[in-house]
């Protein structure tokens, strides 16, 4: 089976039908079904999720981009230290990048309030931790390949062409 | 007085597109799923039009040279030699014309007296005929047959040969099968090729769209080489089709000949899309790739779902349709499309459009998304179990 073929499909569409991958890749459902399972077990495939624009319901949220500077440690360089920030479930992005700060980490929570509790009480005093610098979002253009808020377009192509 | 008496003969002989006719109905009707489209349904990548959009900024929207921006002409040969290993001079074998079609017109009244004959194979593309006739030329019919998986054969080929014969005009990858021909497809004919002396016209615009191995274009035969006028463009492989801009590459003395109709006629191809069309071949082999790859995803999508509902079709190798059969229903082409499209406002192309061989298939586009894909086969599924 075509692994990289199989994996486009999905990451345009995660929700697409084991049966509609086998048609879409000459393939039966049984074996789409094992390479799936196969491809998520290896961690290839980390999860199916939905791209929200949650400032279109009426919950409340917010997300903040955060330079972290850090200091290595011997034998395990930034890993540990990045550990134990990324194990809080209020980071759900962590990177660990070149420039002038280590870590870029994405804080989501429900008010601005919570999120700067979140950077001052628990991010900050973390041990190798040095200085933090907190960016709140004002707005999302374009989320994971997905234009928010795009306006739907006409169809402008013709409905039969040569 | 009648202004129909004004018009010439060759006109009048010509019939009017039968795609028009179904476009019409399709129009008049809401909530119509078509399958029906020859293009791409991508924007044009965003990098591409940008360049556009910064050559009007620039105010480069004066006439360009006859020929083509030379930096257009250059990349189009460094394209060539990337993409398929032919080697064209870019300041004497290179033409930039307005899409494929322009290029099409302008080969016919370069070559062909009044009388001569040209072989055209069928089923094709739309223009292909009307352009020999209305250039003075004879088209010859060549059937394409379903179980030669529409390439065309060297038997063929000898029988509509004639003293007359001028010229041969192919499309592989083809609108509307979606045949294509390999390289021994075409060791096959490029003998007879040379012998006879006649004109190759090639219309390489689904070049791109080859799936399971690279394209092989008959140019890349050296011993007629000069024979051989190359045609293809944008449209197809980068999703340009409304900038209007396409290419010959063939021997300079036929690129002369062909720019002077062309400066005539034409003047220059749109410079705004010339500038686009440098950035898009200098820089969209990725974006080429990406679409290909979506375009075999839905290809097997589809044609799976059709084989699965009976409407029985090979796997096409070339371009983005499936042309089944869909004579087991008693159907005419027409009488099938049409009924599909009130019963189940389904609009596909019957195959009698693209010449009297195509009686008896459809053509079905699937630059569609999957999921509109996945609505029209459900409703031509239901179709074909009530009619």
């Amino acid at each position: 089976m075509q692994e990289i073929q199989l994996l486009k499909a999905i990451e345009q569409d995660a929700r697409i039908s084991v049966t509609d991958l086998a048609d879409i890749l000459n393939s039966t459902p049984q074996q789409v079904d094992g390479e799936m399972k196969k491809l998520a077990e290896e961690k290839v495939i980390c999860g199916y999720h939905t791209v929200i624009n949650w400032d279109k319901t009426n919950q409340d949220h917010v997300m903040a981009l955060i330079e972290v500077n850090a200091s290595p440690e011997r034998d395990c360089g930034y890993d540990k230290v990045a550990e134990k920030i990324y194990r809080y479930p209020e980071v759900s992005n962590m990177y660990l990048i070149s420039g002038r700060s280590e870590f870029i980490v994405i804080v989501k929570g429900r008010t601005m309030r919570e999120v700067a509790d979140f950077v001052g009480q628990k991010l900050a005093p973390i041990e190798g931790v040095k200085g933090t610098a907190t960016y709140f979002v004002l707005k999302q253009y374009k989320v994971e390949g997905v234009i928010i808020d795009q306006q739907e377009d006409d169809q402008e192509r013709l409905l039969v062409t040569p | 007085m009648n202004p129909k008496s004004l018009l010439n003969d060759v006109i009048g002989t010509i019939p009017p597109s039968g795609i028009r006719k179904f476009f019409d109905l399709a129009s008049s009707m809401e909530g119509v799923i078509s399958l029906g489209v020859g293009e791409p349904d991508f924007d044009t990548p965003w990098h591409i039009r940008e360049e556009a959009i910064y050559a009007i900024e620039k105010g480069r929207t004066f006439y360009s040279a006859n020929a083509g921006l030379p930096e257009l002409r250059k990349e189009i040969c460094r394209y060539l030699k990337r993409r398929f290993q032919l080697e064209y001079a870019w300041n004497s074998d290179i033409l930039v014309t307005v899409g494929g079609s322009e290029a099409i017109d302008i080969a016919f009244r370069s070559l062909l007296n009044p009388g001569d004959e040209v072989i055209v194979l069928s089923p094709g593309y739309v223009a292909y005929e009307p352009c020999v006739r209305l250039a003075g030329g004879v088209p010859v019919i060549v059937e394409l047959k379903e179980e030669d998986k529409f390439k065309l054969k060297k038997e063929q080929l000898k029988q509509a040969l004639s003293p007359k014969t001028k010229a041969i005009l192919m499309n592989f990858p083809g609108n509307p099968t979606g045949g294509i021909m390999t390289k021994e497809d075409f060791s096959e004919i490029v003998p007879l090729i040379q012998e006879s002396g006649i004109a190759v016209v090639t219309d390489e615009i689904y070049a791109e769209l080859t799936y399971s191995g690279k394209h092989c274009s008959i140019a890349s035969f050296n011993e007629i080489k000069d024979q051989v006028i190359l045609i293809s463009g944008f449209s197809k492989a980068y999703s340009m089709t409304g900038w209007r801009l396409g290419y010959i590459a063939a021997h300079r003395d036929l690129i002369a000949a062909m720019n002077k109709v062309h400066q005539y006629a034409i003047m220059c191809a749109p410079t705004i899309s010339q500038y686009a069309g440098i950035e898009a071949m200098a820089k969209g082999d990725g974006d080429v790739e990406m679409m290909k790859d979506s375009f075999e995803r839905r290809r097997n999508f589809i044609v799976n779902g059709l084989n699965r509902m009976g409407l029985q079709c090979p796997m096409p190798q070339g371009a983005f349709y499936v042309f089944p059969s869909i004579k087991h229903t008693g159907m005419t082409s027409e009488e099938f499309c049409e009924k599909l499209l009130e019963k189940e406002k389904v609009a596909v192309v019957p195959g009698n459009a693209f010449g009297a061989s195509g009686e008896g298939f459809v053509r079905i586009s699937y630059a569609y998304s999957i999921d509109e894909i996945k609505g029209a086969l459900k409703r031509i599924a239901h179709f074909l179990e009530t009619c």
